[in-house]
């Protein structure tokens, strides 16, 4: 057994410097991802056809495709194309929104379909308009229901922003990765940010618990 | 007032309603009855468009709705809906039901809408129960509750969808009263229901749907003591 900790202790800091980038990265691609998935959502429930299509030519299309391969699209293509030299977080940003509203979309989708009929008929009858009878009844209860299937797609959020490392951003991954090219030991760096992501996760899923806790007053 | 003239509606290759035509004043209440199956739900629910008929019109107090669909949100704001399954909102309080639609439709401030909703709640007997989810009330509750909201609209015309048909037996008295204490304030109601011996006591009129098609109407003496037609007479011998 050849294993000593003691030799990353010093790097410790600078590798949970990229903890701060992973979450900011995660808060920002799942808040974004899931208000583009109920815009989707809505669209796919709605009567307008061509829009219906389009929403769900995209959903097929992030779906389809490797986010790897759409995360290096986005960072690589934005300058050829636009002339923008976009920064890794900002191409990983986008990439992971876009990529998770097409997941989310569907989960929304089937939360609100979910959500009794007469619901929307009570509402509509008290003369309530499309918009808000939206907002106010269908998704507060669609998101109470959808919450646990929501968590699993912050957590695979958390844990897939671990690919931005390839587009060089420092995040904890790409941190303990220089660490080890610099020290020559890779096992102890990767075990360490393993061990912190696991963490972050478990912290999330208990958060949740929490909240679920919380929106079952009613129930 | 609704009128509604000569209205079609089928789901598929069903058959629902086959040309009614039927006219209620404003004060009146009617009662609808008739075999399930026979579209008395389906009637209800076109004169607030909840179904929008396949032909024919319906007229609420001069707008015609089948016309103007535009219009639809403000007319139903004057008609209240009472369903079967009560239809309460469960992520809100009572009283978060009760004021929801006078404070987003009508703009009501939000004092005078708790003050309006606990008069109502008064009404119905629940004051008590303001603060509750509706997870926590009786069929019976759930339904005065629901009563109650659709009249914090202050709505001219009050449906109701079979209200008492979800209930254990014991609840059904209780809400029944409440809809008898209403239907004396002079509100127009239609009330489809299989309650025979409530909607003699609360109608003043009776209309009798069978197959589509609306069979016999008349007052409730008339068409409980003297039905005129075979089939209403077959109905009341096997419900009666």
């Amino acid at each position: 057994m050849n294993i000593n900790f003691e030799i990353i202790i010093p790097y410790i800091p600078y590798i949970l410097g990229g903890l701060w980038v992973t979450i900011k990265f995660t808060i920002l691609s799942a808040f974004l991802g899931i208000l583009l998935g109920i815009l989707l959502s809505i669209i796919k429930i709605s009567k307008f056809k061509v829009l219906k299509a389009l929403a769900t030519f995209y959903t097929s299309v992030f779906r389809g495709t490797p986010l790897i391969l759409q995360l290096a699209i986005i960072y690589f293509a934005t300058p050829q194309l636009i002339n923008y030299d976009i920064t890794g977080l900002q191409a990983g940003v986008i990439a992971f929104s876009l990529n998770s509203a097409a997941y989310t979309s569907e989960t929304i989708r089937a939360g609100i379909m979910a959500i009794d009929k007469g619901q929307r008929e009570a509402a509509v009858s008290l003369g309530v308009p499309y918009n808000r009878m939206m907002l106010d009844i269908i998704l507060p209860q669609a998101f109470k229901n959808i919450l646990p299937a929501l968590v699993n797609e912050g957590i695979n959020l958390l844990k897939d922003s671990a690919l931005v490392s390839t587009i060089g951003t420092a995040d904890l991954l790409r941190r303990a990765n220089i660490v080890a090219a610099e020290q020559y030991v890779y096992f102890e760096p990767l075990l360490f940010v393993g061990l912190v992501y696991y963490l972050i996760v478990i912290l999330l899923t208990y958060s949740a618990k929490l909240l679920e806790g919380r929106l079952r007053v009613s129930d | 007032m609704i009128k509604v003239e000569n209205v079609y509606k089928s789901f598929g290759k069903l058959d629902v309603l086959k040309g009614i035509s039927v006219e209620i004043q404003p004060g009146e209440v009617v009662a609808v009855i008739g075999p399930s199956g026979s579209g008395k739900s389906t009637l209800l629910r076109c004169m607030n468009l909840l179904e929008v008929p396949d032909k024919g019109d319906i007229v609420v107090n001069d707008t015609e709705i089948t016309k103007s669909s535009t219009e639809i949100l403000k007319v139903r704001e004057k008609i209240g809906m009472v369903f079967q399954h009560f239809n309460l909102f469960p992520h809100k309080t009572v009283l978060g039901n009760m004021i929801y639609a006078p404070t987003i439709v009508k703009k009501k401030p939000k004092e005078e809408a708790i003050q309006q909703a606990m008069e109502l709640l008064n009404k119905v007997g629940l004051a008590d129960k303001s603060d509750v989810y509706p997870s926590k009330l009786s069929g019976g509750q759930k339904q005065r509750v629901a009563i109650a909201r659709a009249l914090a609209m202050e709505p001219e015309i009050m449906l109701f969808d079979e209200p008492t048909s979800a209930l254990d037996p014991e609840m059904v008295k209780e809400v029944l009263a409440v809809i008898k204490l209403l239907a004396e304030t002079g509100i127009t109601m239609v009330i489809v229901t299989h309650e025979m011996g409530f909607a003699k006591e609360v109608a003043d009129r009776i209309c009798f749907l069978d197959g589509g098609v609306l069979i016999e109407q008349a007052s409730p003496e008339d068409f409980f003591e003297n039905p005129q037609n075979e089939r209403t007479k077959i109905f009341l011998e096997k419900v009666l």
